[in-house]
């Protein structure tokens, strides 16, 4: 089966936004007690589940790396976490509009599901920083894919706990879409296959622009420009 | 009918906020994208011409090529990965 190339994925994209927004905006009925603030969800819910994906899959690829030791590996392991650290700023700042037009407050700190999701986002805010920290280039992809192996571990275990957690203030998703009415189901699948989309499109773009600048990094030492 | 029951009725800034910055965010990646790609774009150019010069010296024999490229800082380089 042949790869999708960046501009087969970034029609996809454009065109998954183009079929997202209008059923957001235009099909989906508005929802009995939160009213319209309600459409927030068809954003924030599929950003935060592919942020968390992507943190996993930066941990798979990590795996991959320290298996294989292909430099490769450790590349992708790097954009899927860098990405997921972007969507995750938009995870975050959504998930506060929704909260301060549902809740009243910008931010509950009584919440799990909220603070847990700040942790894992914290942890991954060390990741940059820890790789950059050390500068024997086999050191640093050595030691990233650890930590991203076990803080891509530490995800799915986080999610698992503030299930298991008692409060229900925060909306339960994954467990409560077999109850949505079916024009908010089809809505909810498109806007999750939109982000995940964006989210490989991005990555790929970012692939790309790193392997053309290590190329031309290389290009020009071996010319004697660095 | 459609539109008469999914038109907004309160708090919609909110939801137009949320969206808006999720876009902003996006917007934002592209753009800086788009400034390292132009960085990138410019490095190709100013390199074009001696890599032109340079391949045209290469060795046409196979092996001393491979050799050559074993000892260039190519294989330490792309190491590199970020």
């Amino acid at each position: 089966m042949p790869r999708p190339t960046l501009r087969t994925l970034s029609v996809l994209t454009v065109l998954a936004f183009c079929v997202y927004l209008p059923l957001v905006f235009f099909y989906a009925p508005i929802e009995a007690e939160e009213g319209f603030v309600q459409k927030i969800f068809y954003l924030h819910v599929p950003l935060a589940i592919v942020t968390l994906c992507g943190f996993v899959l930066g941990g798979l690829f990590a795996i991959a790396h320290l298996r294989t030791r292909d430099s490769v590996w450790d590349l992708r392991s790097y954009v899927a976490i860098h990405m997921s650290l972007i969507f995750g700023v938009g995870v975050l700042i959504t998930g506060s509009i929704w909260a301060h037009a549902s809740w009243g407050h910008w931010w509950v700190w009584s919440e799990p599901t909220l603070v847990s999701f700040l942790i894992v986002m914290l942890l991954y805010a060390t990741y940059q920083p820890l790789r950059f920290a050390i500068e024997d280039p086999e050191r640093q992809a050595r030691y990233a894919s650890v930590f991203a192996i076990v803080a891509g571990a530490f995800v799915p275990m986080n999610f698992l706990a503030v299930r298991l957690s008692s409060s229900y203030l925060h909306p339960r998703v994954l467990g409560s879409t077999s109850n949505l009415p079916a024009p908010m189901g089809y809505t909810f699948l498109v806007s999750l296959l939109a982000m995940a989309l964006l989210f490989a499109t991005l990555c790929m773009y970012e692939l790309a622009a790193k392997r053309t600048r290590i190329l031309l990094k290389s290009r020009s030492r071996i010319l004697g420009y660095q | 009918m459609i539109f008469s029951s999914t038109l907004p009725n309160s708090n919609d800034g909110y939801v137009a906020a949320a969206y808006i910055v999720f876009f902003a965010i996006v917007l934002i990646y592209v753009a800086i994208m788009a400034v390292r790609l132009g960085r990138v774009e410019r490095r190709v150019r100013e390199l074009g011409a001696p890599t032109r010069d340079r391949d045209a010296d290469i060795p046409s024999h196979p092996e001393t090529a491979a050799a050559e490229n074993e000892d260039s800082p190519t294989h330490t380089q792309e190491r590199e990965t970020v």
